[in-house]
């Protein structure tokens, strides 16, 4: 009972973090010089006095500024995010047409960075002075370092250009033939070199940060007790210490979910890759402002929806979570 | 009767910054099924490290045992492999901490970590273990086992969790229990029922319980024999009450008469200390060839302070490392 309500209050806290930003958006717009107006008279090269009147009734823009805003939160919940002018499309249905590449590569990411840090994380702490525990520092600090892009176009050159062993970019390769097996070898193909780029540096950040609470962990006297138990050694790393080491991974990985996201704008861009961010990029160049607002709005809502499940998975793990006492 | 577990010689080295100390030097003993025998001594003086050689617990790679032998059921525990310790470990010895708060993994339920001891050692199947938790936590005196069971650890308050170190401890019968100062971090009323329910569960059990203390009136109330220990040596060995009788080392004379109570039954001829005066020496001078406890001693002579004293048998069971054993 407890933990239901503690989820329905955080959700509702969510709601009400996604209508501030929707708030501050709309603040924005309408702070701007210009409006949607001046947009459509420019489009069709040009409007007198009357027309412009016209197409601001219509849009209703002659309305105060409380009315219009609550006119927007409306709209935006119900899922319509307005009309792009550059695309002549309605923004919800250019994100949504965008939303399943930039997931797939977000989630692939973060969820390879999570399992392939824990690993390294856990190898290192069991033997911390040994070959494997440098190089993860090592590899970790590399990471840290490599911008996004330049680890992206140094991959580029060695794995696509060099050794031809992935596509240079895109998602999928129309000319393939075949049925589900040869399709989705493809998309794998075509994954791996995105999913490396953008996975590297936190990789790295969960590597360190689980090598040093597993070592932490390692040293505890419920460890202690557990050997104390004559349990093997896998059941003491893998069932006691490593559910106590997640902990701060997976609030650090909550943390970096935005980080996630706005580093998969600058690998699509290096990868041609056809999600939100090649979008985003593409509307900042054409200053198609309701779809910079949607993508805004849409991201707000994928890093909320995010630190919801962090919350979740971190209740999962540590029963203290959350309760007092 | 053969003794349970009998150590002999037993010498363990610590690996330190300043070079390699023998934090037990050249100790023996003997357990006998179903006794309680208890060990006393300063804080450092190298307990917990006998129990934790015994246990095959030695911190890594700091701690390992230098020579000497642990004899149990036969069989050489310093010799005997990782698998081995880890057969007998939980099973047929146990151990309990001094730290209930931490001891317990935060993110298991206590009925799961009691269950998980019986999986492991007594080939239970889940249905089983999770019965048998039950009746060891009835058996601790966990009142309403069957809504405590599925509790954490944060659930629960320190003198509930020692006894569920208990539960887990004694799940498997085993023939010895090792408790480290399994009250020290527990309040007085507390530390009160945790002794009786470790002094009955052993008489149930037939347990022979190694109590390591620094509560004489525990010992006194607890344990048939005690060591006591000094500097990683024994200074005295033998029935607690004939040693709380006629102590026959000055260092056991000292730590008797910090117990005031203790103190009230004895005659008038001892001096009211309200401690040993001075300190223990430093870890790396426990090797010296000398009675380490001299520099602390009123009595300590030439002979005291240059050759280590050799152990003394008296008739009644009593043995003692000092030169003057005698005159005491
Ligand atoms: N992991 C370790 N590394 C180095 N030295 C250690 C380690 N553990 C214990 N020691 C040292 O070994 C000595 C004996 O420690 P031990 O824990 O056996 O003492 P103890 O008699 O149990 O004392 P206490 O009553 O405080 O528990 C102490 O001087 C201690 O500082
Ligand atoms: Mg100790």
């Amino acid at each position: 009972m407890v933990i239901l309500t503690t989820i329905l209050q955080r959700i509702f806290y969510a709601v009400m973090l996604l209508i501030a930003v929707l708030v501050l958006n709309f603040s924005m717009l309408h702070l701007a010089p210009g409006d949607i107006a001046d947009t459509i008279a420019q489009a069709s090269g040009g409007a007198d006095a009357d027309v412009m009147e016209q197409i601001r009734r219509d849009y209703g823009l002659d309305q105060p500024f409380f009315v219009q805003l609550g006119q927007y939160i409306g709209k935006v919940l119900s899922f319509d995010l307005g009309h792009s002018f550059f695309y002549n499309q309605p923004v919800t249905t250019l994100i949504l047409e965008k939303v399943p590449a930039t997931l797939l590569l977000v989630i692939t990411a973060q969820i390879f960075a999570l399992v392939v840090g824990v690993l390294l994380g856990v190898f290192s702490a069991r033997n911390p002075n040994g070959m494997l525990s440098h190089f993860v520092t090592f590899v970790a600090l590399l990471g840290y370092a490599a911008p996004v892009f330049w680890t992206g176009i140094l991959l580029l050159i060695a794995f696509s250009l060099n050794i031809q062993l992935f596509p240079s970019g895109g998602m999928i390769d129309v000319t393939v033939e075949g049925g589900f097996f040869a399709q989705t070898w493809d998309l794998l193909k075509h994954m791996v070199l995105p999913v490396v780029t953008l996975s590297t540096i936190f990789l790295a950040l969960y590597s360190r940060l689980c090598r040093a609470s597993m070592m932490e962990v390692l040293g505890t006297d419920y460890i202690r007790t557990a050997k104390a138990k004559g349990l093997s050694e896998n059941e003491i790393i893998y069932k006691h210490a490593l559910k106590n080491s997640l902990s701060p991974v997976v609030t650090l990985a909550g943390i970096q979910f935005s980080a996630v996201i706005s580093g998969a704008v600058l690998v699509e861009a290096v990868f041609s890759w056809p999600g939100l961010g090649s979008l985003a990029l593409q509307s900042i160049i054409a200053r198609d402002t309701p779809t910079i607002l949607g993508i805004l709005f849409f991201s707000a809502l994928v890093v909320i929806v995010g630190n919801l499940i962090t919350d979740m998975i971190l209740r999962m793990i540590d029963p203290r979570v959350g309760s007092k006492g | 009767m053969a003794a349970l577990l009998k150590v002999e010689n037993l010498r363990i080295e610590l690996t330190t910054r300043d070079g390699i100390a023998p934090v037990i030097d050249d100790l023996s003993l003997e357990l006998n099924a179903g006794e309680t025998l208890s060990f006393v001594g300063e804080s450092g003086c190298g307990k917990s490290m006998t129990a934790l050689a015994i246990m095959g617990l030695l911190p890594d790679k700091v701690g390992r045992v230098a020579s000497g032998t642990i004899m149990f059921d036969g069989e050489d525990l310093a010799k005997a492999s990782d698998a081995r310790l880890r057969e007998i470990r939980g099973n047929d010895i146990s151990m309990i901490f001094q730290e209930p708060m931490t001891s317990l993994n935060p993110v298991y339920t206590i009925g799961e970590q009691i269950a998980e001891v019986l999986r492991r050692h007594q080939n239970m199947d889940q249905a089983a273990a999770r019965s048998r938790a039950l009746e060891l936590l009835d058996a601790v005196r966990i009142p309403n086992p069957k809504s405590r069971v599925d509790d954490y650890p944060h659930q629960m308050s320190g003198g509930q969790r020692q006894r569920v170190m208990i539960a887990i401890a004694l799940a498997c019968e085993p023939k010895i229990l090792i408790a480290d100062e399994p009250t020290t971090a527990l309040d007085v009323t507390v530390q009160a029922q945790i002794f009786d329910l470790l002094r009955d569960l052993g008489k149930e059990t037939g347990t022979a319980i190694i109590l390591i203390t620094h509560d004489m009136g525990a010992v006194a109330e607890m344990a048939e024999r005690m060591i006591v220990m000094y500097a990683g040596r024994k200074a005295e060995e033998g029935p607690v009450d004939q040693i709380i009788e006629h102590p026959r080392h000055p260092y056991t004379k000292g730590l008797i008469s910090c117990v005031p109570h203790l103190v009230a039954q004895l005659s008038d001829d001892r001096p009211e200390l309200t401690e040993v005066r001075g300190i223990v020496p430093s870890l790396m001078d426990f090797g010296r060839d000398e009675c380490l406890f001299s520099s602390r001693c009123e009595r300590a002579d030439d002979k005291c302070r240059s050759s280590r004293p050799t152990e003394m048998k008296f008739k009644n069971d009593q043995h003692s490392a000092c030169w003057q054993a005698k005159e005491l």
